[in-house]
């Protein structure tokens, strides 16, 4: 049976003709397939009946690699986690945060101007230069001068590529891959942030690792937010990328005339709708974490107790995510 | 001697594996050459009196060779152990090439100098941390540079955040300062939900997810009620008569609405004693407006 497998067939050209056959007959039963299906929405709408239930599409996320390690709602033990790790008092507003930002040695073009918007996005941020001195040295000096985190800024090319974030006294040392980095100056209608304390909204952090660098990320910025101030920080997790994003936003209403004939149920309801919506204005710069690694105790390479890191072995799945 | 001039010939016009000819120079890469430099008085093949200074692990050694024990390769180089001491080690030298030429003394006194300042340098240098750089194959930067691309895309990050502060509001976080009527927007909601068909939400939040940003708002929430208290003072003074007839609902609805309206005209930068003024002024046209139509607040699906 030459037909068995197109793939089987040694001539080229009948090999891709077969191919292409098949391909088109796919292509027209999937046609077939939709109409058939649209016929019957239509159909049952019309008779002002529900239509049939569309089916959910398959994505990524739906169909990621179960995790035993996501949190769930009621574990009691990762309230006392929380209690007891090293963000608790940042996250109980016992301390307020107060952030050392640093560079690594050599440090050139984009890397001041990222510096600045850092600076404007953290409050109560301060910038020192690197000097020559090693990193546990400015790990001391940052204790001793009563700071909770450090983050030290990478350059590789002329463009910051990596995010050190050390919490203090002790905490974990986290470092981040940075990339695609958007300067404000370089988004389109873009908005000036004012010095009201930022709201956070952190998505997706399911897992309990992630659940941790939420933590880590969280105890950089002040606890308190203001709700005037109208600016939201994000940190939206989604396959294991980290998207930062800083909006001033505002609600409105907006009316809008209710579609007709959709059978959306009773008729006597009015035919203007008022929707209450958010819109968004982006200012502050823009860019992506990657974790690579997460250490427990403060930086130290060479005798530090990883918590965490990546592996390329980590990759092979394409469903997979540990954040 | 006349042994050494044939092999100089020989290696020097012919062939010698050791010779490195270079831009600025030639060299030798013999590593009992005491110069480093391809001479006739530098070559180890071709002198059969030599010495020279070697680095074994941080420890200098001073090989010497005679032409007594030329016909023996296996015991050709005799070792001398080099004492830590600089000053002692220029003795030793000293001592042993005491009747040897001047120039080979010199040379290889030259060599025991730059190996010491060497050794110095290494030894501070390796006291300091040095940034250790780490290639990244390029296979792995494309791919994550792909995934990254396909994780923006279905981040739908702009919509998921409104999603996520219309909730904030929805739940009363922001407490009064948007006067967001919940319990009558709930009430809405139920009517709606009887009769419409049931829209099948994609939602991709499992209650974990849910779990965890409520969990970050809690702990934002702090002090709502001088917030709440900020907030109610200034809608108090403007509002009519009509405040005493309704409900705290209603009221707040009121206000809620017609302050979102004036701050929709009002640029978002402007200080909030400024919108607050200027809702003030259109709260009052704008209440008996509210109350004729039956106002309905749809959920933000999509």
């Amino acid at each position: 049976m030459k037909d068995l497998l197109p793939s089987a067939i040694k001539n080229k050209e009948k090999r891709s003709e077969v191919h292409a056959k098949l391909k088109h007959q796919k292509k027209l039963e999937k046609k077939k397939k939709a109409k058939v299906r649209e016929a019957a929405e239509k159909q049952a709408l019309e008779l002002g009946e529900e239509p049939p239930a569309r089916p959910i599409p398959r994505t990524i996320e739906n169909t990621r690699e179960l995790d035993e390690t996501v949190c769930k709602p009621d574990d009691e033990e990762l309230f006392a986690g929380n209690d007891a790790d090293e963000f608790s008092c940042i996250l109980k507003e016992e301390r307020t945060p107060k952030v050392l930002i640093t560079t690594s040695r050599f440090h050139s073009s984009r890397g001041p101007a990222f510096i600045d918007e850092l600076i404007s996005v953290i409050p109560n941020a301060h910038y020192h230069k690197r000097g020559t001195y090693d990193l546990k040295k400015i790990v001391e000096y940052a204790n001793n001068k009563d700071f909770t985190s450090i983050i030290v800024v990478h350059t590789n090319r002329r463009e910051p590529d990596a995010l050190l974030v050390i919490g203090l006294p002790s905490g974990p040392t986290a470092h981040f891959k940075l990339s695609k980095l958007v300067l404000r100056k370089d988004i389109k209608n873009h908005g000036n942030p004012t010095n009201h304390q930022p709201e956070l909204v952190f998505n997706n952090f399911t897992t309990r690792l992630g659940h941790r660098i939420g933590r880590l990320i969280q105890s950089l910025f002040p606890q308190d937010p203001n709700f005037r101030g109208r600016r939201v920080v994000t940190f939206h997790n989604q396959r294991d990328f980290i998207f930062f994003r800083h909006h001033r936003y505002i609600f409105e209403t907006k009316e809008s005339k209710e579609p007709q004939s959709k059978g959306k149920g009773k008729k006597e309801e009015a035919k203007t709708q008022e929707k209450v919506i958010t819109r968004l204005q982006e200012c502050g710069p823009r860019f992506t974490l990657k974790l690579i690694s997460l250490q427990h105790g403060t930086f130290d390479t060479k005798g530090g107790e990883y918590e965490w890191t990546h592996k390329p072995e980590m990759d092979t799945s394409r469903r997979r995510f540990f954040l | 001697m006349q042994h050494d001039e044939v092999i100089w010939q020989v290696i020097r016009h012919r062939h010698c594996s050791f010779m490195a000819k270079i831009e600025t120079g030639i060299f030798c890469r013999n590593p009992y050459n005491v110069t480093g430099i391809c001479n006739r008085s530098s070559c180890p093949l071709a002198n059969s009196r030599y010495a020279t200074i070697r680095d074994h692990g941080g420890v200098f050694y001073l090989y010497m060779k005679t032409i007594e024990r030329a016909h023996m390769p296996n015991k050709l180089w005799e070792r001398v152990k080099m004492p830590r001491n600089y000053a002692k080690a220029l003795e030793i030298i000293d001592k042993h090439m005491i009747y040897w030429p001047k120039l080979l003394v010199h040379k290889t006194k030259q060599r025991l100098t730059k190996m010491t300042q060497m050794r110095i340098r290494m030894r501070k240098l390796a006291l300091k941390t040095r940034e250790k750089i780490m290639t990244v194959p390029t296979k792995q930067k494309k791919r994550e540079a792909r995934r990254e691309e396909k994780a923006e895309k279905a981040a739908l990050l702009e919509k998921s955040i409104e999603k996520e502060l219309l909730e904030r509001l929805k739940k009363g976080v922001y407490g009064d300062i948007y006067n967001y009527p919940v319990d009558k927007y709930n009430e809405i909601l139920d009517k709606e939900e009887v009769g419409k068909a049931t829209i099948s939400e994609d939602e991709e939040e499992e209650p974990v997810i849910e779990y965890v940003e409520g969990y970050e708002e809690l702990e934002e929430e702090d002090d709502m009620e001088d917030f709440g208290g900020l907030a109610i003072k200034e809608d108090y003074d403007n509002d009519n008569l009509d405040d005493d007839d309704d409900d705290d609902d209603e009221e707040e609805e009121n206000a809620s609405v017609a302050y979102k309206r004036g701050r929709k005209s009002s640029a978002r930068k402007l200080a909030k004693e400024e919108q607050a003024a200027k809702s003030k002024k259109k709260i009052k046209v704008q209440v008996e407006v509210e109350h004729e139509d039956a106002v309905e607040r749809q959920r933000a699906v999509y």
